[in-house]
């Protein structure tokens, strides 16, 4: 299935601002996160089509995710 | 009429008062130059000083940002531009509420820290550049972690509180706060190039749920640290949303999080 996926700040360094990609049926948010090496500590917002979601929310074919890191300095 | 806005009247020009003529007031008739500057402001004159605010803040809305009361959580990156604009603006008392001294890695963006001041109380230095920059009104320091413990008694007679702490337990911790005394919450929180503000009112929960993935430590802050001008933009984005919050004005980041990038120079609206 085709998922387009979108990173944002920090997350895109070595890797991309924006990618449509190909994942097997059934792939959770969680695997996508592990796949880009993306630290789990570090994660902010994560959402669907503009929907909050959890690491273990399954993605569906044509779904957009979009990834942000954890910010919180003052 | 009493003999202070007589005073007062005699010495405006085009309904201005002047700073000379605030001080003086103030030693003739024996009275603070605060309680000088509410008297002028609820004559309908104007502290001269507040001219470049007129067109988009009436006398009444300055009087009223006047009898208000902002607490400030954290007087670092974030702290030290909102305390000198929330003075700026007139907000009448502000109380700067943090634990911490200054150290020589904060001056490339804290505003309130200089070369004379490292080692010094943070609060304490907020409490003498508010009195330089506006006398007429009144910062209340205190050296303290705000928590649960205390909360209750530190944010008394609050009528808006601002995040500008440095980590994700102590916002947490705050929100909760700010809920359970009613108090709306105006969160802003910085890494690198990037940041994000939201503004929250009890029952919403903005920030548990912007927080909902952390599992403990820091945010990529811990490998970006933080430059000059990101503080600087979170921090008025943040006292925006407080002149709206007390003037009850426009439309405040409610149930939304604004989030900025300045290295690709890109702002995205997150809604909740």
């Amino acid at each position: 299935m085709k998922i387009t996926v979108k990173l944002f700040a920090t997350f895109r360094a070595g890797r991309f601002d924006i990618e449509t990609r190909d994942y097997p049926t059934g792939t959770k948010v969680g695997q996508v996160v592990k796949q880009l090496d993306l630290p789990t500590e570090k994660l902010g917002i994560l959402m669907i089509n503009s929907r909050h979601v959890d690491l273990e929310r399954r993605l569906e074919d044509g779904d957009t995710l979009a990834i942000f890191p954890l910010v919180g300095g003052g | 009429m009493d003999a202070l806005r007589i005073f007062l009247h005699e010495r405006a020009t085009d309904g201005l008062v002047s700073w000379h003529d605030q001080q003086q007031a103030g030693e003739r008739f024996n009275r603070p130059v605060a309680e000088v500057e509410e008297t002028i402001l609820q004559a309908g004159l104007l502290p001269a000083r507040y001219q470049r605010n007129q067109q988009m803040i009436s006398t009444e809305q300055q009087l009223r940002l006047f009898r208000s009361t902002v607490a400030v959580i954290g007087a670092g990156g974030l702290g030290g531009y909102i305390l000198e604009q929330l003075a700026r603006l007139g907000v009448g008392r502000i109380i700067s509420i943090d634990d911490d001294i200054f150290e020589e890695n904060n001056l490339n963006r804290q505003l309130l820290s200089s070369p004379k001041n490292l080692g010094r109380v943070k609060v304490e230095v907020a409490a003498e550049r508010i009195g330089e920059v506006n006398p007429a009104v009144t910062l209340t320091p205190i050296r303290a972690l705000l928590g649960r413990d205390n909360g209750a008694e530190l944010l008394s007679g609050v009528d808006c509180v601002i995040d500008a702490v440095d980590n994700v337990p102590a916002r947490l911790e705050l929100e909760e706060l700010c809920e359970s005394l009613q108090l709306p919450l105006v969160h802003g929180a910085i890494a690198g190039w990037y940041g994000h503000v939201a503004t929250i009112l009890p029952g919403e929960g903005t920030l548990k749920k912007i927080y909902r993935h952390w599992q403990g430590g820091k945010g990529v802050e811990a490998q970006l640290g933080n430059p000059s001008f990101t503080p600087a933009l979170a921090a008025s984005f943040q006292v925006g949303e407080v002149c709206k919050l007390l003037l009850e004005q426009g439309r405040p980041l409610r149930n939304r999080q604004l989030i900025f990038n300045l290295l690709d120079m890109e702002i995205d609206e997150i809604t909740f």
